[in-house]
C-alpha cells in the first residue's frame, strides 16, 4: 500500500467535500478567475469565497496570484493525481529494487 | 513471499522508502556497500536500462559512479559517501543533478535475522523534488530515458 501523507490526503477530501469548491475546480479547469468573478459566478460574498478558496488553497488544489488589486485563481500545480502516479510508480521501482535483492540475500552465503 | 514496500512523503521535500529484508543486517549491508553485490540488484531486471559499470569506494568522502546503458546510450550516476557507519547507516550525495540533487540516507535496523531498509530521499528545495519528480529520474522512467526512446522511434 502506498502511503500517502494522511494529512495531505484528509485536507484534499475536505476541499473536495463541498458542492462550491468542487464547482469553483470546474470553474477554474475551464479558466482562470478572480476571487470577485467566483464570489459572483456562485452568488455569495467575497468573504465566503475568500475561505473556499483557502481551503483549497491549502490542500495545494488551487494556487492564488494577486496582481494589484485582483487576485486570480488557477488549478495547482501540483495535482493530486500526478502526485499518487508518481508515488506508485517510485514505489514499484523500489519494491522490484527490494525483491532483486531479496533474490541475491538469499543466494549469498 | 515477498515483503512490502512503503513510500511516504514525508514533506514537501523529503521522500521515504522502507522495506523489511529477509537477511541480517551484516549481509544487507555488504549487499549495498560491494559494487560486485550492488550492481546485479539496483537494476531490477524489469527496468528499461542496464547497469553496465558500478564503482563504488564506500568510506566517508569516497565516491561512486554508476553508468547505465539505454538502447546503446550511455547515462552516469555519481555522487559522494557523506556517512558510512558499518551494518547501520549509509549517506550519499546524488551529483549528477548539480546543485538540485538530493541527498540519499539508508538506515538499516537490525531485526534479529531480517534488516528494515528505511531510506529517505532529502531534496535542497520543493522546486528540486517536483523537478525530480516531473523527469522520472527517481523512479526509472527518465524523461531522458523517453528521450532516447522518442529518439530511437524517430531514427
Amino acid at each position: 500500500m502506498v502511503q500517502y501523507s494522511q494529512a495531505r490526503f484528509s485536507a484534499s477530501f475536505a476541499a473536495l467535500s463541498d458542492v462550491t469548491r468542487r464547482g469553483v475546480l470546474e470553474q477554474l479547469g475551464r479558466s482562470d478567475t478572480s476571487i470577485t468573478e467566483l464570489a459572483r459566478k456562485f452568488r455569495m460574498t467575497l468573504t465566503g469565497m475568500k475561505k473556499h478558496v483557502r481551503i483549497l488553497e491549502e490542500a495545494g488544489l488551487v494556487a492564488t496570484e494577486k496582481v494589484g488589486r485582483v487576485r486570480t485563481c488557477r488549478l495547482g500545480r501540483h495535482q493530486l493525481e500526478q502526485e499518487m502516479a508518481w508515488l506508485a510508480r517510485y514505489r514499484q521501482m523500489w519494491a522490484a529494487r527490494f525483491d532483486a535483492l531479496d533474490e541475491l540475500l538469499e543466494e549469498m552465503t | 513471499m515477498k515483503n512490502s514496500t512503503s513510500v511516504e512523503r514525508k514533506s514537501d521535500r523529503e521522500a521515504v522508502v522502507t522495506r523489511v529484508v529477509n537477511a541480517p543486517v551484516a549481509k544487507v549491508f555488504r549487499g549495498w556497500t560491494t559494487a560486485e553485490l550492488f550492481r546485479q540488484w539496483w537494476v531490477p531486471k524489469s527496468a528499461p536500462m542496464k547497469l553496465v559499470s558500478c564503482e563504488m569506494d564506500v568510506r566517508v568522502g569516497g565516491g561512486y559512479r554508476l553508468v547505465f546503458d539505454y538502447q546503446g546510450n550511455q547515462m552516469a550516476f555519481f555522487g559522494t559517501y557523506k556517512e558510512v557507519v558499518p551494518d547501520s547507516r549509509l549517506v550519499w550525495s546524488n551529483d549528477e543533478a548539480g546543485d538540485a540533487g538530493q541527498v540519499t540516507t539508508a538506515i538499516f535496523e537490525d531485526l534479529g535475522g531480517k534488516t528494515r531498509v528505511v531510506l529517505s530521499e532529502l531534496f535542497p528545495s520543493k522546486a528540486a523534488l517536483d523537478e525530480a519528480m516531473a523527469s522520472g529520474s527517481l523512479d526509472g522512467y527518465s524523461e531522458q530515458f523517453e528521450q532516447l526512446e522518442e529518439l530511437v522511434r524517430q531514427a
